[in-house]
């Protein structure tokens, strides 16, 4: 193999003719022969608030690890496009699988923003309840929840709930690196010969940790797809709206029985791995900038302001508004009480074990055996 | 439908898994199987024949070749209220599919809260006796004994397979069921509809006074064979079949041992780290006044599986090596 191949990269997309884009960085629409969006304005500010107020979520709970309040926290700063424009084309019936950074995703799906904090701050056993709330449990072994989407999809295909426009989908979402994975293959082979009703949604975010994208594949990763036989597609993940054109079709694909989708929401990890990582060990200089320039939140605020849908006081508004909800999330996480000891034994089996009820039982005696410990 | 049948009485180890299933497909109809050549083959074991003429493609899933994928989609499945038996054809290959029975499946009940759980059973072919090799032999109960959250049945006869595999289906716990390839030919009584057998309830399968063995799937006929070797020596010889390794019934173990005075186990896997090293510290530790002589274990070499059938022999347990250590705590 020569050097040249062997270096050979993926090139990276820069206007519309490389990837599903409607919305540019500099807030200009364009159109595309595919994919639009039917937004009124009070919806285009709707998404505009959306992505503030993630991303200001987002900022408090890194600002919350920070300080010792979490035991850590995977930001999604740079993809709240991808995750809002997603998470909105999501029909109430969809069945959502995240990895451990869709924030953005459970917003859109009306989660008390809490749960997540929850379970970073170690205090409860488990927050929403997946199946009510229709948005999984966070999955850290990466690309696990692919098979969990699949096994879903394949599931509700049995019952029948696909095949028409009130039918059911599912998504699931993954990073770059994660399309590495076996089981990450194996759910596209499974959804592909099952004609699964699944959307794969993949934030190729550049990095798996400090591993770059060339680390992960010679291609695009959207061509993949076309070896598994279903249609991939390519979109500006910065691009809220495109995203949320994307997905909403490959969502009603799904849901009329043309089985997956595999869509690459291309975008950017702005901050660390998690508050864990350290970045600027291996960032190449200039691209912090570069994406700086693509900024998710700030072309919708140049669309509004450029077609006069929002004043100067209606940005004042929402920042105002992010900010107190994030300092209600502040003092809500602080307020938190520790768990019960004997939490830890609940929920190990439906009916208990006799083996763990018997564990339990003693902890509790020995517990109990301390000067005090009545409460 | 399934194979011919001795006689009406009976039924084979192997046709009992099929009917065991076939049993519950028909009562539920949230129960689905899914694996690698299920369907029109039957299985490759012929554990499943018959299911796919019955219960056809919507309910019978055959699937591509990917462990991790057959029980990782079983768990999505299991999230919509459907009940899927997952097949690993062979037990060893559950080493494939590992971080979904460890790291998954065991732990969505606890990581919600208890707001979702995955009632799925993964069945597979387990054990050794056949001459398969080192990949195509392993007895793995042990490795799912490690993990909270699972449960796991090993049944010994067609009784058992068919009163367990109805347990595990209806149980709202994911379920690991061990079949072993060693006991398929083997027949017995073919109970009557709605048979079942409770998970973590041993069953004494003969009565004695001198010493107990404790035993599993395929060493429990072992075990049997021992012990009327043993009566031919003066030693009166109790057999414990476990069952179940998760729950584990040690009252049963207990209330033998209380009789006896003395124990061995008889386990197929390695010695290190067998199930039985749970059952002896139990015993040691809750009721160490009971016992009369060291307790014994016959486990399998900590060796590989050799492939020659006479290797295989040296290193699993055979009657004469329980013969042995059963006269050995009954003359200490």
């Amino acid at each position: 193999m020569t050097k040249a191949s062997s270096k050979r990269a993926t090139p990276p997309p820069g206007d519309a003719a490389d990837f599903v884009q409607l919305l540019t960085p500099d807030g200009e629409r364009v159109s595309h022969p595919d994919y639009s969006v039917d937004f009124n304005d009070d919806e285009l500010r709707g998404l505009y608030r959306d992505l503030v107020t993630v991303r200001k979520l987002d900022a408090e709970a890194t600002a919350l690890q920070r300080q010792g309040e979490l035991g850590i926290w995977a930001s999604l700063l740079g993809q709240e496009a991808a995750q809002v424009g997603s998470g909105r084309a999501l029909r109430e019936q969809d069945m959502a699988f995240p990895t451990y950074r869709e924030h953005g995703v459970l917003y859109c799906r009306g989660i008390d923003p809490i749960m997540p904090l929850g379970l970073f701050r170690g205090v409860d056993q488990g927050g929403w309840d997946p199946i009510a709330n229709k948005f999984g449990i966070y999955t850290i072994v990466i690309g696990a929840q692919t098979l969990h989407a699949t096994g879903y999809a394949m599931g509700i295909a049995k019952d029948g709930k696909v095949g028409t426009d009130e039918g059911e989908a599912v998504i699931a979402y993954f990073g770059d690196g994660a399309t590495s994975q076996g089981d990450v293959n194996e759910a596209f082979i499974f959804a592909s010969v099952y004609n699964s009703p699944i959307v794969f949604f993949c934030q190729n975010n550049q990095y798996a940790i400090s591993e770059p994208l060339t680390r992960q594949t010679r291609v695009p990763l959207y061509q993949r797809a076309s070896g598994f036989g279903f249609p991939g597609v390519r979109v500006d993940g910065n691009d809220v709206l495109a995203t949320y054109a994307v997905t909403r079709a490959a969502l009603d694909n799904a849901r009329h029985g043309n089985g997956p989708t595999l869509v690459e929401a291309y975008t950017y990890r702005m901050g660390a791995h998690t508050t864990s990582d350290d970045p600027t060990r291996y960032r190449v200089a200039g691209e912090i900038e570069e994406w700086q320039a693509k900024d998710p939140i700030s072309r919708v605020r140049k669309l509004l302001e450029r077609e006069n849908l929002a004043d100067a006081a209606f940005f004042t508004e929402v920042d105002a508004q992010a900010k107190v909800e994030a300092v209600e999330l502040r003092e809500r996480v602080l307020a938190l009480p520790d768990p019960d000891p004997s939490e830890m034994f609940k929920h190990v089996y439906p009916h208990g074990s006799p083996e763990v009820d018997e564990q339990a039982a003693t902890f509790a005696a020995y517990h109990a055996s301390f000067e005090g410990a009545q409460h | 439908m399934a194979s011919v049948k001795a006689d009406a009485g009976t039924i084979s180890y192997r046709e009992a898994v099929a009917e065991g299933i076939a049993r519950e497909m028909r009562r539920d109809p949230a129960v689905v199987c899914l694996g690698e050549d299920i369907g029109a083959a039957g299985g490759v074991f012929k554990t499943t024949a018959g299911l796919f003429a019955e219960f056809g493609p919507q309910r019978i899933w055959d699937t591509p070749i990917s462990e991790q994928a057959i029980v990782g989609a079983a768990m999505g499945a299991a999230m919509t209220g459907i009940r899927p038996v997952a097949e690993i054809m062979f037990s060893d290959f559950l080493a494939c599919c590992w971080d979904y029975l460890a790291n998954e499946i065991p732990k969505v009940r606890y990581m919600t809260g208890g707001q979702v759980t995955v009632p799925l059973v993964i069945r597979t072919a387990n054990g050794g006796g056949l001459g398969f090799g080192a990949q195509h032999s392993q007895a793995v109960e042990n490795w799912a004994l490690t993990i909270p959250g699972l449960k796991i049945a090993a049944p010994s006869t067609p009784a058992d397979v068919i009163g367990l595999m109805a347990s595990a289906i209806r149980s709202d716990d994911p379920v690991v069921f061990f079949e072993h390839k060693g006991l398929f030919a083997s027949k017995g009584l073919l109970p009557p509809e709605g048979h079942l057998v409770e998970l973590g309830k041993a069953a004494v399968v003969r009565e004695g006074t001198d010493v107990t063995l404790v035993a599993l799937a395929y060493t429990v006929p072992i075990a049997l064979a021992a012990a009327e070797r043993l009566a031919a020596k003066g030693i009166s010889t109790e057999v414990v079949d476990l069952r179940c390794l998760i729950p584990m019934d040690m009252t049963t173990v207990l209330a033998s041992v209380a009789k006896t005075s003395r124990l061995v186990t008889v386990e197929e896997n390695p010695h290190q780290a067998g199930w039985g090293a749970t059952v002896v510290s139990v015993v040691v530790d809750e009721g160490f006044q009971l016992l009369d002589a060291p307790v014994r274990r016959v486990a399998s070499a900590n060796v590989p599986l050799p492939f020659a059938d006479a290797l295989e022999d040296e290193v699993m347990p055979t009657v004469d090596k329980v013969v042995a250590a059963a006269e050995s705590v009954a003359n200490f």
